[in-house]
Parts: C-alpha cells; structure tokens; sequence
C-alpha cells in the first residue's frame, strides 16, 4: 500500500551523488547512502562521521559526493549536523536537506551522547544509521549493535569464544523515547520502503532517525551478490523488522507472519558459523519475546515493500 | 556612540561576541566560565542578539556544532573552561585542520585531579599544539577588543585558523572594572561579514574535511603552520588598524613595560601582568632596572619579540601557571627556545605560580624579581622554581 | 545530469596549488574502479525488461537508464554481483575477467 511519501524506482533522478566511492564490492552501506541521497536531492548538505562511508568517500583527490559532504568527528555527526541546520537557518537559506550517514558504532556507542542532544533540541536534521553491526573501518569489532553470538576480531569464536555476548542494543526504540518526530527502521533488501522513509524525513519539520539495516559482506563474511537476499532474509527470520514510529506511536510495516528457519539466514554467513543448537536458541527466545511485545502493542499497517 | 558600562571580564567577553554579530553560539556551562554563555543567551532571548543559541549537550558538541555551522559560512561563537577544553581536544585539532575561523573564549581554570574551580593555565597551555591561534587577555577591555579583532584575524583569508582567547579564572572572568563598548556601526565598519571561499555552497558544492594519504597529507600541516606565522603580520595589522579606529592598541604579539634599560625582566601571560607592572614601578622608585614582558599571544609565538629581549647581563624570568610535570613550564619552554636561539647567555629562570588559584602577590613578584637580580652572580642554580609553594620543596 | 566525475588532475607543485584546508571541489573523481572486478557482469538485452531492478540496488551506481532498459559503466563497476542475482529476468550474467586486464 503506497501512500503521499512513496517514490517509485523509476521517479528516482538519474543523478549520482555518491558515485566512485572506494567501497568494497557489495557494501549495503554504500547503497544506503547512493540511494538515500537520489530521494533527498541536490540541494544536500551530508555529513559523514569517521567510519567506512567517510573513509571511502573522500580521499583526497578522489572525492565521491556530488553534493555539499563533509567528514566529522566520529561522536560528533549529529552535533555537527545541528550547526549546519542552525548556520543555513541564520543565514537564510531555503528549500535544503541536512542529512547524516554514520555507522552503528558511530551511532549507538560513541555518537548516542550527541545524537540525543540534537533529537531533543529537535533539530530539523536527518539521521540514517546504517547498520553493518560492528566497527567495520578499524577491521570488524564489536559495537554495541552487533548481534548475540556475532564473530568480531573482539569477539572471537574459538574453543571458548561464543561470538558476542551481549544482544543488539534497541537503537529504534531509544530514539521513539526521546519523542523524535519520526523514526523508522529500514533495510537495503527492501528499497521501495527505504526511500518512502527518506522522503518522509525530508518532509518531516524537526529531527528524524533512520536506522537502516547494512549488511557488510567482508565483516560477514558471504558472496557480495548476496547483500539484498541476506537483508530479506534477517527480516524473514524475524532478527530485523521494519517499523515507524511517530506521535502516534509505534508501527509495524511488515510481519513475516511464521519466521523462516533461524540457520537459513545464520548458516548464510561466516561469522555466525560457530554457534550451535543451544546458542540459536537463544536467539530464537530473545527473537520471540521482542515478537510478542512487537504484536501486541505496536500498530500494524502491512505496507507491499 | 560609545558607552561605558561597568563589566566583569565574563560580561566584556559577551558583549565584544554579540558586537561582532555571530549568527550561531553554542556552549555548554562551565564555572568560571558560565557568566558569559548566560548572558549570552539573554541577549538573544531578548533579541538584542539576533543569533540562533544552541544547547548542545556537551562540549565537544558545541565545537562541532561551530564547525558544521562556519562550514556553511556562518560566523560561530563559544565559550568554555578546563574540563570542558580538554573534552573538546578532539574537535579543537578538526577546527584548525579544517581551518575554521572558529572564536571561542577559554577560562583558564586549573584541571582535575585533584578538582579545582580556580585559575591557572595548564587547561590551555596543554593544547597549545592543537593549532588554535592563542591569545591571554590581561583585563576585561582588552577582553572585549580581543573578540572582535579575533574574528577579523581567525577570518583573514591568508589565516582561517581559529582563536582561543584566554582569560585567567575568576581573576580576570569575575572582576569588575569599566569598560568601554564600542558603537555597533564603528564595529561593523572594522568587521566585514564572514566570507570564506572554501565553505559548502549550494551552487558550488565541496567536500570538506577529507582524508588525505601521506602524498599530500603534509602540505596541508604545512599550510597551518605558514598561516598560523603570517598570523603575525595580520595581529600587527590588525591592532592598528583597532588602534586607529577605536583609540586602543596592545602592541601585538607582546605588550612591553620598561624593558629597554632593564636589568632584569619578567616575561609573563594574563591578569597577572597588572600586579607585575605595579612591582616593576615600585622597583623602578627604588633604583632597580625590573621591566615586564607580557605575552599577548603564544600563537603564534612572538620569537622575534622574546629575541629582542636578549641583552648582556639581563637575567630573564618566566612566571607561569602551568608545568609539564617533570620538566618545566610551557611558557618557559617556549620563550627559553628562543632566547637561546637568539644567543641569549645571561640567566632564564622558570617561576611556576598560581597552580589550582594559589595567589601570587606583590610580594612574590618582588622576590623573583629579587631572584633575577642575584641569578647573574650564581651559578649551577635550578631554573624551575615554584612560587609560594606553602611548604619545603622536598630535596631542593 | 549531476554526477562525480573523472577529471583531469594535476598533481600540486606548489603549497599554492593545493586546496586551503581540506577542502575540494564536490564529485571531482580521478580514478576509476574497474580494477576492483573478478567477474564481469553482461547484460543480455534481448532478455531485459526494463524493470530497473539492476539499477536500483548497484551499490556503486554503475548501472545506469539507456532509453527502456539499461547499461554498465565499467569503469565503476565493482563486480559485486548484486546486479546478475537481483534480476529477476535473468538478464546478467557474471562472466570471469581475463586475468591481467589492468597490466
Ligand atoms: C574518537 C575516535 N575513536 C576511534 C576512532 C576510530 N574509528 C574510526 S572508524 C571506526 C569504526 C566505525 O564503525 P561504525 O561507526 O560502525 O562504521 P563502519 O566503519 O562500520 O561503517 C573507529 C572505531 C576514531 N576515528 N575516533
Ligand atoms: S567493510 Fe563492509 S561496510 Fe565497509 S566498505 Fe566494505 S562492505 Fe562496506
Ligand atoms: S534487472 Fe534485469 S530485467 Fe530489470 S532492468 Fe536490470 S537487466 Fe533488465
Ligand atoms: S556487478 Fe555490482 S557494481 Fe557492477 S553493475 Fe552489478 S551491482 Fe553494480
Ligand atoms: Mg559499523
């Protein structure tokens, strides 16, 4: 069901803005970012903190975004994505977007500080987390959105090692708690919605979130081809979800309906490899508790993705 | 037409940032510093400001959110102290290297542990690698003219560096004193608007804040270096061109007092000077040659200046609030450098004061003075001495 | 159409040359990324739809419109695949590169 903010694939610009980038082959991150900015336009302000999107984006003299980018600090996206709404605010300009790209280790650890500021001041600034569950730039550890039982070069898996040991921390609903305007989960696998997403931040008049699931083939450890398939397939396992949420609350774009089997989409990556009958299911119990809290307080509005 | 209002160094500081019209502040509270983000946001609470005021969460926020916003092209103001400056270490080396012309007022209070609200300058002094252009205030006067020529040194085109203007800590920040206020016209007269070729543009757009491999990364350390030593002429420039508009000048990179017959001269930063002044007159009454040095700026560093200070037979002190803990004073280190450069062969003694707001009095002052008249006839002394230690130095 | 492109590049013989800061013109790109493919995707026209599947989720915009269906710049192209196994038609294949082209 399309609604005001939907775009379809073939209203979308021919324009590039980030193009010539020096990811990996088969980055979810970089695609995210490609086609966040086709929905937001020219008239883009981006910035981009320390981390994979950043360090493969400009490399001096190779510089990637077509529009206005700029690096900051690692914890400093959101704080400097304020100045820049509150420059072009004071000095007038009109009709703009004010977008950042950070990563997840970016976002939920060493930025949160900053990101909470700006959602509370209610900055009018768009924030995409693209989550590739780990610190992928310094070479794959964990953060604090890596899955349980996850393989990191900090979480080994070894005759002792489990892979991660704690769960992936519940970004989306931190941000609904601060009363953020709009907030949305998302995935590269499911692109018609993600830029339905970004059209709505760009309309929204404060602060908006994105949280957009990134997979990372060389962190994950699968084929390149496979990004898309593997981001259906962690929303058919019920290990990512895609959800709105507003004034009015929490919504649901999507239930799977019956979860596909967890090792379809755990078996398809290395860095799961190790985990065995007793550890998935753990993850599984921790999968259905959010399930059922997810069915039964939150709206549901299935959206065609 | 100007006016004169009775102001602390806090309060001068808040009028010189809202005279030179900032479009953007953003500063998180810090004692002795929080007088002047308060007063701040009461003038644009009361629109006499027209600025927009952001309440970041923290301090290194607030230096980002000047970068994000003088990236854009708008003229940025903050203002922090102590912890807070050394929370924002970070962002102050991305603000040089970005080379924003950033203006931010520092309070100089001592850093924890063990924790101290009072003044010294180990907060500043420990960042002075950190690119910024760093100029001490002696008075609140000076502290108002110091942020509008601020803006007008940090935007000159051959300098686009940031400015950190230093205040001692309650010393300065809290005392009272009258103050002249520019008129607003004569201000915007001696400040044109922000204009920076190298910012984000909707019709041009750039990409800042790059990364570069080490086949380029160090032409661009080298340009900071080279803009921040032409900062040298652009300070001169500017405060005659501030001396000719507004009928104050400072004397650029150091303000000197009865120094070219002197035996003995202090070379010193901050509020401190005026008591140092009042020393030297006393000495002077009593037939003995003191003279002052203060430093305006440690950067860029007066070299030139401090060389001109060398004489035979002139023993040269250093009074400091800081130390590099098991060496010896910044400051010291610094002007030492380049006496010695110059061929320097009397004396230079190191006189640290003032750790966590320990007073330093006339009478102190009196006795380094006392000490640099007798170092020419000692020799093998310790040149790093600590002023009003409050108990024997174990071993010295 | 707006695009980072391939531009001429003068390497800085002098500080003056360089950039004040780090800061540059948006989209100025100087090398290409073709060096990054082991396999080559081939698109059979005769077999597309047109349906922009392909040029949606290449992550490296190396896909681009041509009149109904659509072409690869590969000099972009990464070869990462995504392309071959997100059409639906069938349309791309992932052929091996000869080895040593970038010699
Ligand atoms: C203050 C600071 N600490 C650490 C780093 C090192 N660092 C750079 S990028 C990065 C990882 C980024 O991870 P994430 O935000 O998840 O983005 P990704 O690289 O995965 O895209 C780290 C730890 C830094 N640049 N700055
Ligand atoms: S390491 Fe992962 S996130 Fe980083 S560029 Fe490569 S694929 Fe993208
Ligand atoms: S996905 Fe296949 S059918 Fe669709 S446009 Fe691309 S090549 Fe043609
Ligand atoms: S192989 Fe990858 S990079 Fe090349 S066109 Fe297909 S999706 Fe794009
Ligand atoms: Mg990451």
């Amino acid at each position: 069901m399309g609604d005001e903010y939907s775009i379809k694939i073939r209203d979308l610009t021919d324009d590039e803005y980030f193009f010539g980038h020096k990811a990996c082959g088969g980055c979810g991150g970089s695609l995210a970012v490609r086609l966040s900015l086709k929905v937001l336009g020219p008239r883009t302000f981006a910035v981009l903190p320390a981390g994979c999107m950043s360090a493969v984006g400009f490399i001096f003299p190779q510089m990637a975004f077509a529009i206005n980018a700029m690096i900051s600090t690692f914890p400093g996206t959101a704080s400097m994505l304020s100045g820049i709404a509150a420059g072009a605010k004071a000095l007038g300009l009109r009709d703009y977007a004010v977008v950042g790209f950070a990563g997840d280790g970016g976002t939920a650890d060493i930025g949160l500080q900053a990101l909470s500021g700006a959602i509370d001041r209610n900055d009018r600034i768009i924030y995409i987390c693209y989550d590739n569950e780990a610190y992928m730039n310094t070479g794959i550890q964990k953060s604090s959105l890596t899955p349980l039982g996850a393989r990191t070069t900090t979480t080994p898996a070894g005759s002792k090692g489990t892979g991660s040991r704690t769960t992936k921390k519940n970004m989306f609903e931190i941000v609904a708690a601060h009363g953020i305007p709009y907030a949305a989960t998302a995935s590269v696998g499911f692109i018609p919605d993600l830029l339905r997403k970004v059209n709505k931040a760009k309309q929204t008049a404060g602060t908006s979130y994105i949280h957009v699931f990134a997979p990372c083939p060389t962190g994950w450890e699968y084929e390149p081809s496979a990004s898309l398939q593997i981001s259906r397939l962690a929303v058919a396992s019920g290990l990512w979800y895609l959800a709105e949420y507003e004034n009015d609350g929490f919504s649901l774009n999507h239930d799977p309906g019956e979860f596909i089997p967890l090792r379809d989409y755990l078996s398809a990556q290395g860095r799961f490899k190790h985990l065995g009958e007793e550890e998935i299911r753990i993850i599984e119990r921790n999968r259905d508790e959010k399930w059922k809290k997810i069915r039964r307080d939150w709206k549901h509005e299935e959206r065609t993705l | 037409m100007s006016k004169k209002l009775f102001l602390s160094g806090n309060e001068a500081i808040a009028f010189g940032a809202k005279l030179s019209r900032p479009h953007v502040i953003a500063a998180y509270p810090i004692t002795p510093q929080t007088v002047v983000v308060e007063k701040l946001a009461e003038m644009v609470s009361s629109g006499s400001l027209n600025a927009h005021y952001l309440h970041v969460e923290s301090e290194h926020s607030a230096l980002s959110a000047m970068m994000g916003a003088s990236a854009i092209g708008a003229r940025t103001f903050t203002a922090t102290s102590s912890q807070g400056l050394v929370y924002m270490a970070e962002c102050l080396h991305y603000a040089s290297g970005g080379r924003f012309p950033i203006v931010m007022m520092n309070a100089n209070r001592s850093l924890a542990l063990p924790w101290s609200i009072y003044g010294d300058q180990r907060d500043s002094l420990s960042l002075l690698d950190s690119g910024w252009i760093q100029v001490y205030a002696e008075d609140a006067q000076e502290s108002l003219d110091l942020v509008i020529q601020a803006y007008r040194i940090a935007e000159d085109i051959r300098v686009l560096t940031p400015v950190m203007i230093n205040l001692d800590g309650f010393a300065l920040t809290h005392t009272y004193e009258p103050v002249i206020i520019p008129d607003q016209e004569e201000v915007d007269a001696f400040l044109p608007p922000y204009a920076n070729p190298n910012i984000m543009d909707l019709q041009h757009p750039r990409n800042l804040g790059f990364s570069s491999t080490p086949k380029d990364n160090m032409e661009f350390k080298y340009q900071q270096h080279a803009a921040v030593l032409c900062a040298k002429d652009v300070i001169s420039d500017v405060d005659a061109a501030y001396g000719k508009r507004f009928g104050r000048r400072y004397g650029g990179l150091v303000s000197n007092y009865r120094t070219e017959d002197a035996e003995c001269v202090l070379v010193t930063l901050g509020s401190v000077a005026g008591t140092v002044r009042a020393v030297v007159d006393e000495m002077r009454k009593e037939g003995k040659a003191a003279g002052l040095c203060r430093l305006r700026y440690m950067r860029p560093f007066p070299e030139a200046e401090i060389a001109a200070l060398s004489a035979t037979n002139r023993a040269i002190g250093v009074l400091e609030k800081d130390i590099s803990f098991g060496y010896e004073g910044a400051v010291y280190t610094n002007v030492n450098s380049a006496l010695l450069k110059a061929g320097h062969a009397s004396p230079v003694l190191n006189f640290i004061g003032g750790l966590g707001g320990r007073s330093i009095t006339r009478e102190d002052i009196r006795s380094i003075f006392e000490d640099l008249l007798a170092a020419e006839r000692q020799r093998a002394i310790d040149p790093v001495r600590f002023v009003n230690l409050g108990v024997a130095a174990h071993g010295r | 159409m707006i695009k980072p492109k391939i531009q001429r590049y003068k390497q800085p013989r002098t500080i003056s040359e360089y950039p004040v800061g780090p800061s540059f013109q948006a989209g100025h790109l100087v090398f290409t990324n073709s060096n990054y493919r082991t396999f080559k995707p081939i698109i059979d026209i005769t077999l597309c739809v047109g349906c922009l599947a392909c040029y949606a989720t290449c992550p490296d915009g190396a896909l681009f419109r041509r009149g109904k269906k659509v072409s690869i710049d590969y000099d972009f192209c990464k070869g990462c695949g995504i392309c071959a196994s997100e059409c639906k038609a069938k349309a791309i294949a992932m052929k091996k590169e000869e080895p040593g082209r970038n010699e």
